[in-house]
């Protein structure tokens, strides 16, 4: 029998007690109660944000399934196949273990996509660290990357993109956010559903064992000293039972003798039979005494609750029970019939013979009777004080040794210096499908390989990026959200694709905090609002909360003791014709360069206003929406005509970067004749982040062409200077030389990381 | 059959080996599950990448105990050809096909990216129509390519020629930082003395198709097609 006590100890509120009463009607038990604080969860019910993700643009012509209908969003790709792809946190186990942490984050969200019976064929990530000099941070960078190496290596999938950013706010708090992106033929496609009285109910893959109960639990609090005791609560990985799971379960799904499969992430067995059964309008019966067990005496919440990884729930039609044994035995996989499908719409599960827990399956599910809350939110005071910024405050750098000294600053800055460290420990080529290992791009591109899916005629390919600057969203929700968007877009558009849905990976503080709510708030529409201008609708992904350390006082913490709201986007995009692929490097002497789009005397946010110039708070960056989706089509429409030689988004870092790094990969300098647009200070145009533009080099055979084209759209846009020489010369005199920064540029993340 | 590709429970590049083969090189290939015992008559068995069996215990360990390994033993004596890439070098030094062993990078960390071979002898079928002067741009990947023999080991291979590749720069050179790994001699690949059993670190078979912009990996396939 349980108390209220008993429901807050559980995580639960008294008022959630109460309405669980109702819907039993009877006191739950224990076991009952466990579940519901699981299910109730912010990670499984989403209850603090689903107010406003309903709120989310989420339909498009090529949407097959939309946000929260399966494991995954589904975009139909064109001949017969669809893509499935979806980012998701591991943020709260990363923080405590970061190796263990980051690998299972990469099971979890692989499973996700081939649950649904699609192959996953590319994956990306986005880390957040604090102060890359402090030692805990990088014990924390070296897990994580190891940890994510580790299991997509060997899992097989090749890791082609993601993005490393470092700020202080992230020092208590990491995040990691894994993404996934796998194929499927369109008439194979699983759903996470049960029905049909009778059915047999199997448990496949790993033994199930205490690791990670009540894991969702626990991602749904703040970080404090004690989340150390919260160790059991973190799952341990095994990439290659997970191997075996994928090429099994596709083996399954093709036999079509599958009702419905869903992967066992957060909250184990009771989250995949209870939202399967709601999906389906049924119920099941379950038998806990069937279920392969790593340790002995284990009780039956702890059986119900246990995130051990790399397992499935699998519905299979009744009768056709043999050759799906048979399938997952030649894999050596566990496969165990554990129950069955009822129509009493109940979750009951069986211990001993003795019914140990009965609840209605709608009880425990988002868009059930899991509890929705409208929070209040209030704009913080720093909101305000981040608009008084005014340029003048910084001391405009005019001498080519200030500039010089900024330029090695920033080139060597960890948020802009190259994240080779990183990268070259993830397996980025296998799969043989990566478009970009020799053709570095804005975004990643990844051919779709038709015969793979029975398609043998199709030429094309995915092309994604993940993005998102924090700081610009914490010093405006609303703009800072539409950037993460329009960058990943323009970034997907640079490298020669048309952007076509977005997942987004929410992370933010303590929602009980009414200013870390008025962020998540002004995020969301955001993204609301770029999304509609884009046509790229929301497929789904995840809400993370409470990244944030705990302070004692008023009730959620203090804002200040949050991450920089962070919703990382996720932006898949198609190129149907492969001569579209476009590369970021400059490619021959003599070549024009031009940027396109307008410069403003801005610095906002900015890493130089921020880090060289050490001001904490300014606005987000200059940003308009329509001028953006304008410089997006018209980039497109030069690609297609392939009047571009190279494209590059100009992002953290400014002019200056983006012109940087299309230097070094070949080695090629730029001789850029340049006098500053009136009223832009020189700080402004060569390392302010105004949004809306892009640095380009065209051949002098595409000139007349590329001026034409820009002049027909009436976009603004500049030319810069040409190729040339190996160095950075600005009216005749020299910056630095190519081969100088690239040292810049490469030996920062050694510096801290292979010490 | 021309070629057999063996899966292991943890192979990942036997898809990518197979879609060479059949899809950009027209050639007849299976795939040949490790718990099988018949090799389909295939003239050449090549033992993919990948993380066979996990590689918990150390890298290839396992594997060389399946069955199908039994028939690549009699495969390899009666002077067939047998191609190890990646894990599948390490699962033929296990088996005792090759010599020496691959031990963690020098560096302990997995690493994926391109570099360049040079090429130690052309007597073999997969190197025959190599260019020695020519360095090959081939991706590796993994972390466990140190390669190690004792000095008694090594001598033997400089003398029989059982060298194929040795990692080097843009230029050809073996200089320290064209050493990806800390392979001893910078040995990235190596043959049996009777020159039909290939074991090799590096992943031709990641540059094969022009739509990644590598082809190097394609002279490697052509030399053996040469030979069949």
């Amino acid at each position: 029998m349980t108390t209220e006590a008993t429901a807050l100890q559980l995580g639960l509120t008294a008022e959630e007690y109460q309405k669980i009463i109702e819907l039993m009607g009877r006191v739950p038990n224990f076991t009952e109660l466990s579940a519901f604080s699981v299910m109730w969860s912010e990670h499984c019910c989403y209850k603090n944000s689903i107010r406003w993700l309903k709120t989310l643009p989420k339909s498009s012509p090529k949407m097959l399934a939309e946000a929260g209908e399966e494991n995954a969003g589904l975009v139909d790709i064109g001949g017969g196949l669809a893509c499935a792809f979806k980012i998701e946190s591991h943020n709260h186990p990363s923080a405590i273990e970061p190796y263990q942490g980051a690998a299972t984050g990469v099971g979890g969200i692989n499973r996700d996509i081939f649950t649904m019976g699609a192959r996953p064929i590319a994956q990306m990530n986005t880390l957040r660290f604090g102060d890359i000099a402090l030692p805990r941070n990088q014990h924390l960078i070296k897990g994580v990357v190891k940890g994510i190496g580790d299991y997509g290596n060997a899992f097989g999938v090749p890791t082609v993109g993601g993005e490393v950013f470092f700020d202080p706010c992230y020092n208590t708090n990491p995040l990691v956010n894994a993404f996934s992106a796998g194929i499927v033929a369109t008439d194979k496609i699983a759903s996470a559903i049960a029905y049909g009285e009778g059915n047999p109910v199997f448990i496949v893959g790993s033994a199930t064992g205490k690791d990670g109960i009540h894991g969702a639990a626990f991602a749904s609090k703040d970080i404090s000293e004690d989340s150390i005791k919260d160790l059991p609560a973190v799952q341990v990985g095994d990439p290659f039972q997970e191997k075996l799971l994928l090429e099994a379960t596709l083996e399954v799904i093709a036999t079509g003798h599958i009702v419905g499969m869903q992967d066992m992430g957060a909250a184990g067995i009771i989250c995949s039979t209870s939202e399967m059964s709601a999906k389906g309008q049924h119920g099941m019966d379950i038998d806990l005494d069937k279920v392969p067990l790593r340790q002995a005496q284990m009780q039956p919440f702890e059986i119900l609750l246990s995130e051990s990884q790399e397992r499935m729930l699998v519905v299979v039609k009744k009768g056709f029970e043999a050759e799906v044994i048979r399938i997952y035995d030649k894999w050596d996989l566990h496969c165990v019939q554990i129950g069955e499908v009822k129509t009493h719409t109940h979750v009951r599960f069986f211990k001993a013979g003795e019914l140990v827990a009965d609840i209605p399956a709608q009880a425990l599910v988002l868009g059930g009777d899991a509890p929705i809350y409208d929070r209040p939110y209030t704009e913080p005071p720093y909101f305000q004080q981040a608009q008084q910024f005014d340029i003048q405050q910084v001391k405009e750098p005019t001498q080519l040794a200030d500039l010089q000294a900024i330029a090695k600053y920033l080139l060597a800055h960890p948020n802009i210096a190259s994240k080779k460290w990183v990268y070259e420990q993830y397996d980025s080529m296998v799969g043989t499908a990566n478009g970009s290992t020799n053709a570095p791009a804005d975004a990643a591109v990844v051919l779709v390989k038709g015969s793979l899916f029975g398609k043998s005629n199709l030429t094309k390919s995915l092309v994604m990026s993940v993005d998102c600057n924090g700081r610009y969203v914490h010093a405006n929700p609303e703009v800072g959200a539409m950037i993460a968007v329009c960058e990943s877009a323009r970034n997907v558009v640079c490298a020669g694709g048309e952007p076509v849905a977005i997942t987004n990976n929410l992370n933010f503080g303590n929602p009980l905090n009414t200013e870390v709510y008025w962020q998540f708030v002004g995020t969301i529409n955001g993204i609301t609002q770029a999304c509609i201008q884009l046509g790229t609708p929301v497929t789904g992904g995840n809400v993370s909360f409470y990244n944030q350390s705990a302070s004692v006082g008023k009730a959620g913490g203090d804002v200040n003791n949050a991450v920089f709201p962070t919703p990382t986007i996720g932006m898949l995009g198609l190129m149907d014709d492969l001569t579209h692929q476009t590369t970021l490097d400059f490619k021959q002497s003599g070549d024009w360069v031009y940027l396109i789009g307008q410069s403003h005397n801005d610095i906002g946010c900015s890493e130089y206003v921020y880090s060289y110039c050490q001001v904490k708070l300014s606005p987000a960056p200059h940003f308009d929406l329509e001028t953006e989706f304008q410089l997006q089509q018209i980039v497109k429409t030069l690609i297609r005509k392939g009047v571009l030689a190279s494209a590059h988004d100009v992002s953290d870092g400014g002019l200056l970067v983006a012109l940087a790094e299309s230097m070094m990969p070949r080695g090629l300098g730029v001789d850029l004749q340049i006098s500053l647009p009136q009223g832009v200070r020189a700080d402004a145009f060569w390392f302010g982040e105004s949004q809306s533009r892009v640095v380009v080099s065209v051949s002098p055979q595409q000139q007349a062409a590329f001026e034409a084209a820009l002049q027909q759209a009436a976009f603004p846009f500049q030319r810069l200077g040409r190729v040339a020489g190996s160095a950075f010369q600005v009216n005749g005199e020299t910056w630095f030389d190519c081969a100088e920064a690239l040292t810049w540029y490469e030996q920062t993340l050694p510096s801290f990381l292979s010490a | 059959m021309k070629f057999g590709i063996l899966v292991f429970p943890g192979s990942n590049c036997d898809d990518d080996m197979l879609y060479v083969l059949r899809d950009i090189l027209n050639q007849q290939v299976t795939k040949i599950w490790h718990k099988d015992r018949d090799l389909q008559g295939c003239e050449v068995v090549v033992v993919p990448g990948g993380f066979s069996y996990g590689d918990y215990l150390r890298s290839g360990a396992i594997a060389r105990f399946s069955p199908v390994m039994q028939a690549v033993v009699e495969h390899a004596q009666r002077g067939r050809y047998v191609w190890g890439i990646c894990n599948g070098f390490q699962i033929l030094t296990e088996a005792g096909l090759l010599d020496g062993a691959l031990l963690k990078n020098n560096h302990q960390k997995y690493t994926c990216k391109n570099i360049y071979l040079q090429v130690g002898q052309t007597q073999s079928a997969l190197t025959k129509q190599l260019d020695p002067k020519r360095p090959y741009r081939i991706p590796i990947a993994h972390g466990d390519g140190r390669f190690f023999a004792s000095s008694d080991v090594l001598k033997r291979l400089e003398d029989n020629d059982q060298i194929l590749f040795r990692y080097c720069d843009a230029q050809g050179l073996l200089t320290d930082e064209s050493n990806p790994n800390g392979s001893t001699d910078h040995i990235a690949g190596i043959c049996n003395k009777q020159g039909n059993i290939w074991g090799m670190m590096p992943h031709p078979e990641r540059a094969c198709d022009p739509l990644l912009g590598n082809t190097d990996g394609r002279f490697l396939f052509e030399s053996l097609l040469h030979q069949l």
